[in-house]
């Protein structure tokens, strides 16, 4: 480049900050998607089985889980679970969706990724609704 | 005479299979949580009773240790294509990815464990 030349546009971005770039929705929804995905692997399936086995081996130890139920830091966590495990099913039903080329023009994906963020929180506000 | 290779010398191809897995045993856990769902919420009670109850049931345990397992070969797709994406030196990667199938190998014999011999002892 000639050393008179001025680059057309002088506040171009020079590398690309992702916490700079206003992310699409279905963006969010499918780094949302890989988020709650790790999380449920290297969390949830321990505490799943572990939940699984103290609540089928005795009636106290059944107990004991229900009592555990009822600290608010445990529903907390749980809702936590829960928004994970429902954000990842209905993202990756939408993916299934898209795969087979339903929805996948620009404006049915972003209205369907909306539809998932939404209908992820709102059904874990219930949920936490019916736990307390 | 026109040989053709035996195997395509360039990418793995084993994607489209990986794919395939991830999504069908994405499908079987959709059937089992609305299967689950749909046995826990209509229940009155949920008590000790009704929890072994469900569990002491062949079909309900089989479904279950199926869940378990497609939720385990599941998890192992998204977390190789995860360790692929962000750990670049070879060695470290095959190190998370064989840490990874230990830990989901587990999950899958402990299940085995809870759902058939958790009601012998």
């Amino acid at each position: 480049m000639a050393s008179g030349d001025a680059p057309p546009v002088k506040s171009r971005p020079v590398y690309l900050n992702l916490a700079h770039i206003r992310q699409p929705i279905p963006a969010i929804v499918s780094i949302l998607h890989r988020i709650s995905g790790a999380g449920l692997t290297v969390f949830g399936i321990a505490l799943l089985l572990w939940g699984l086995q103290a609540s089928l081996s005795s009636p106290e130890a059944f107990a004991a889980l229900a009592a555990w139920f009822d600290k608010p830091i445990v529903k907390l966590v749980f809702l936590g679970f829960t928004w994970a495990y429902l954000h990842h099913f209905f993202a990756g039903l939408r993916f299934l969706f898209l795969d087979v080329h339903i929805g996948d023009t620009l404006k049915q994906a972003r209205a369907s990724g909306m539809a998932v963020i939404v209908v992820s929180v709102v059904l874990t506000v219930l949920a936490g609704v019916w736990l307390w | 005479m026109v040989t053709r290779p035996l195997r395509d010398s360039v990418g793995a191809h084993y994607g489209s299979r990986s794919w395939l897995i991830q999504r069908s045993t994405a499908l079987i856990m959709v059937v089992y949580t609305l299967v689950f769902l749909g046995l826990v919420i209509t229940k009155r009670r949920f008590d000790y009773e009704a929890w072994t109850a469900l569990f002491s049931s062949a079909a309900f345990r089989v479904a279950s240790l199926l869940f378990i397992a497609s939720l385990c070969w599941h998890a192992w797709i998204g977390m190789r294509d995860i360790w692929m994406d962000y750990v670049k030196p070879v060695g470290v990667r095959l190190l998370v990815e064989a840490l990874t199938v230990v830990m989901l190998v587990i999950f899958v014999i402990w299940a085995a464990d809870i759902l058939w011999l958790g009601a012998v002892r």
